[in-house]
């Protein structure tokens, strides 16, 4: 009993810790934070938020920024999962921090759950962000169900965490966890929904973007947000993505 | 009845040992012995030193009775139990300074050491520990910004912060200058003297005669000497050497000063090689013929010379 308790407040240290490092690195967090509000701000400068206000069909009927808006939630939890993630945890690995780490017997768990904790909280604070964003510049209307948005938000931040922790394993070095990060980053945003909308997409790219987890992300935020209700066949996706990441990557994982 | 009395009786005559190796081996990918057969005990409270050159299986031998390592055969059991199973009972007992590890570049010197504090209930006062070591200034500096010495006194603060029981320091005081090497030496000396047990891997030789209380010499992936300092010297090189400046002329009769054992020069200066009270007899012997060299001395025979004769080869750096 003790020793959990004790497991815990480490877990809660390190994750305070972790995000006062992530302070202290000025172009992750220009990235994280600023890059979905700079993008978000193009795209409302150019599409607006009147419903019909362009072809019905390209933003499902909604306005452009409510269509935006909840994407970029997705968005953000997603830069938090392939980029941060990843770059973290094989930094820690190369460098000797987690051999460290271990050999204080810091629980493998502890390390791993600190970087998922961390990741969920600059999540919530990047998604405030771009909903505050959102509400203030452009009228995107409030969200029609918090608590559907909440349950859809942990569960799409949880997927990307679980992807990133997985890279984080199995790459072999920082530049290419990098590398590997961007790229899935930016294939992601373009292809996902957060780009062009699915309704302009050609057959090819939809195709493509079917096996694009942030699609599914997209597709779970706006439909909470836009009062469709809770899209359980995006949820069952992200939550296989979850289960089976998250499994993989605790087998894989390597102090180094 | 019969099983409680030897227990009682055991604990009675011994300490059980803090550390206990027995036929350590590690190979990597079937070729490579980094330890082909390594056995050894380290007793409560004393300063256990492995000796040798990098690459003779020094710091393999610790990672592997730390849990950081597998071992291909033989057992290890720190405090009784097995490194690789019970990590969770040693934690806080056993700390740690390895010889490559990093921590993240942004991370401050006070968060390190609270951090790792904090893994431990009943840890040391890391405020206490930053004073010792010479870190109190550099308090908020960052990880990155310190220097190569300032980050090994770091690792060393960081391996006592639990309080352990015992403490394994790896090249402890490789990238330290010679006056902080200095005050290390005396703060590991105060550390023992508070009952800590310490296995230092090093291989220098002054710093292993100056602390260790006995030393095994590692070279190749075993131990080939295992003793004190002192005991060391005597049974491997016992012989001393008495050094005076002197004319060059034919000094055979130095042969013949009770316990000499070989003469030889050594450009202006005679070296007699021996055992006994060599210094006296050869200081009768000269005055006896006239000659009155002003720089007569003893050079005691050093753990530098065993090691040399022990594997035949200087310790490489």
């Amino acid at each position: 009993m003790e020793q959990r308790g004790g497991g815990a407040r480490v877990l809660l240290k390190l994750t305070w810790i972790e995000l006062k490092l992530f302070l202290r690195e000025p172009t992750t967090l220009v990235f994280t934070f600023a890059f979905p509000v700079v993008l978000l701000f193009v795209l409302g400068e150019v599409f607006g938020n009147q419903p019909g206000g362009t072809d019905r069909r390209i933003f499902g009927g909604w306005g452009a920024m409510n269509y935006y808006v909840p994407a970029y939630i997705a968005v953000v939890t997603m830069s938090v999962g392939v980029i941060m993630l990843p770059a973290r945890l094989t930094g820690y690995r190369a460098g000797g921090v987690l051999r460290r780490f271990r050999a204080s017997l810091v629980p493998i768990w502890a390390v791993l759950g600190s970087q998922v904790l961390a990741a969920l909280v600059l999540g919530v604070i990047g998604s405030v962000l771009v909903a505050a964003f959102g509400s203030l510049f452009y009228p995107v209307h409030v969200p029609d169900s918090l608590a559907l948005l909440a349950a859809g938000f942990l569960l799409c931040a949880a997927a990307f965490a679980a992807i990133g922790t997985l890279l984080g394993a199995v790459m072999p070095s920082t530049r290419a966890a990098q590398g590997a990060g961007l790229m899935l980053f930016f294939v992601m945003l373009f292809l996902g929904g957060a780009g062009p909308p699915t309704g302009v997409m050609s057959d090819t790219m939809k195709r493509i973007g079917d096996f694009l987890p942030l699609t599914y992300g997209v597709d779970l935020l706006q439909a909470s947000w836009n009062g469709t209700g809770w899209d359980g066949s995006a949820a069952l996706v992200l939550g296989v993505i979850l289960i089976v990441a998250g499994w993989l990557s605790l087998r894989v994982y390597r102090w180094g | 009845m019969r099983l409680r009395s030897q227990g009682e009786s055991g604990t009675l005559s011994r300490m059980p040992p803090v550390i206990a190796v027995e036929h350590l081996r590690k190979t990597y990918s079937h070729h490579v012995v980094a330890v082909a057969d390594v056995s050894f005990e380290v007793e409560r409270g004393e300063i256990f030193g492995l000796l040798g050159s990098n690459g003779a299986g020094k710091t393999t031998t610790v990672e592997c009775v730390q849990g950081l390592r597998t071992p291909t055969g033989g057992t290890v059991r720190v405090f009784g139990l097995d490194p690789r199973t019970s990590s969770g009972a040693l934690r806080g007992r056993i700390g740690c300074q390895l010889q490559e590890s990093r921590l993240p570049d942004h991370l401050k010197v006070w968060e390190a050491l609270d951090l790792f504090a904090s893994l431990t209930p009943g840890a040391a006062d890391w405020r206490t520990l930053i004073k010792q070591w010479g870190l109190a200034e550099k308090r908020n500096a960052t990880f990155s910004s310190l220097s190569g010495g300032q980050r090994q006194r770091l690792f060393i603060a960081l391996a006592l912060v639990s309080d352990p029981e015992v403490v394994f320091l790896d090249e402890m005081t490789t990238g330290l200058d010679p006056a902080a090497r200095r005050i290390a030496w005396d703060l590991i000396e105060e550390i023992r003297d508070h009952g800590t047990t310490v296995v230092l891997v090093t291989h220098f030789m002054d710093e292993a005669e100056r602390l260790c209380d006995r030393v095994a010499v590692v070279d190749k992936g075993a131990i080939i000497a295992l003793d004190t300092p002192r005991g060391l010297v005597v049974r491997y090189d016992p012989l001393e050497q008495v050094v005076f400046s002197a004319p060059d002329e034919d000094m055979d009769w130095l042969q013949r000063v009770p316990g000499a054992q070989k003469v030889c020069r050594r450009g202006t200066r005679m070296v007699v090689e021996g055992s006994g009270p060599l210094l006296a007899h050869v200081a009768a012997a000269l005055v006896e013929r006239g000659y009155a060299p002003d720089d007569l001395r003893v050079i005691e025979p050093s753990l530098e010379d065993v090691f040399l004769k022990l594997t035949g080869h200087p310790v490489e750096v």
